[in-house]
């Protein structure tokens, strides 16, 4: 039974590393092992687009990350690694890309939608409750007369 | 109800359909190059035949095509014998090993003919990475300044030479003829 559980719990976490590709690189501490996995995760492949280069096996993520655990020994900061890697493969391999005039849409278009939707539903609401529209839905004396007639002839035919 | 709210869906249609038009002409594999306009990256490194040291220096003077190939690469394979043909008609290509085997490559030049001026040898891939090469075959146009003017990602054929390259060249080597 101990064996079991043990092979299960080997087996789960594999299944963990599975999706990263395999590095071997010795961090000094945790602080820099962290930064190293987020700029890994916040720069995109450029050769797999649709991929992280934390999660990329193409030989052009492998180089980069090597180069960012480079430049994580060389005391550079985070902002540093992104410029670099900007500056050769341009605002493309950002996941965040910096907040600029090309991308304010970008950053700020959803919330804007999601304000105006939520003006819509204040302006449908209040419409709704409004004294206009409960007038409109009740029926005058002369409709409540033809409709009672209508109703009456209605019944007769059957 | 106001009527120019029925015009809402139809406007919005109209919006989507010309962003989706546009999007069936992208190239998302193609990306825009961060180098353009910026000079060659520094580099030292020998060359492939291991006679000398190349420098960004040795590039300038005079316009010319910087093409990233590896005999790991089937594409450059293809676009090789084009690249032989335009150094036969006298454009000056001069040739990046990018992350390869020297001997593949020295092996590659002899069977296949050389048709760089300079054959830049890249086996760790760091001037690659400086270029923002992403993967072979790239082409890079510079001047004679050694100003990256234009990049080609993919391989350089008949079309892509007369409607990309050689419009851009021309113009380079007019621009050094006073």
């Amino acid at each position: 039974m101990k064996r079991w559980l043990a092979a299960a719990v080997l087996g789960l976490s594999l299944a963990g590393m599975a999706r990263a590709a395999i590095d071997t690189y010795q961090f000094r501490d945790d602080a820099e092992r962290e930064r190293y996995q987020q700029l890994t995760k916040e720069l995109r492949c450029p050769k797999c687009q649709n991929q992280d280069i934390a999660d990329s096996n193409a030989p052009i993520a492998a180089d980069l990350r090597r180069e960012i655990f480079r430049m994580l020994g060389e005391n550079q900061s985070n902002q540093q690694i992104i410029d670099f890697m900007v500056d050769r493969y341009g605002d493309f391999v950002r996941y965040k890309p910096a907040l600029t005039a090309r991308t304010w849409l970008l950053w700020f278009g959803p919330g804007v939608l999601l304000a105006g939707g939520f003006v819509v539903l204040a302006v449908i609401v209040r419409r709704r409750r409004s004294p206009v529209a409960q007038g409109t839905c009740e029926l005058s004396v002369d409709e409540r007369e033809r409709l009672a007639k209508l109703l009456d002839k209605e019944q007769t035919h059957d | 109800m106001k009527r120019w709210i029925m015009v809402v869906p139809l406007a919005v249609f109209l919006l989507m359909a010309v962003f989706l038009y546009k999007g069936l002409f992208l190239k998302p594999d193609e990306l825009p190059s961060a180098m353009i306009g910026k000079p060659f990256p520094a580099f030292s490194l020998q060359s492939v035949q291991g006679d000398r040291t190349l420098t960004q220096a040795d590039l300038q003077g005079r316009p010319a095509l910087v093409n990233v190939w590896g005999t790991w690469c089937p594409s450059c394979k293809v676009e090789h014998p084009y690249l032989n043909q335009l150094a036969e008609q006298g454009v000056v290509i001069h040739g990046i090993n990018y992350k390869d085997d020297n001997a593949a490559a020295l092996k590659w030049l002899a069977e296949f003919h050389n048709p760089y001026q300079l054959d830049i040898r890249d086996e760790q891939g760091s001037l690659g990475l400086d270029l923002g090469v992403y993967g072979a075959p790239e082409t890079f146009l510079i001047d004679a300044k050694g100003i990256i003017r234009y990049k080609h990602v993919g391989v350089v054929d008949a079309t892509v030479w007369r409607e990309q390259l050689a419009p851009l060249y021309q113009g380079l080597v007019d621009e050094g003829q006073p």
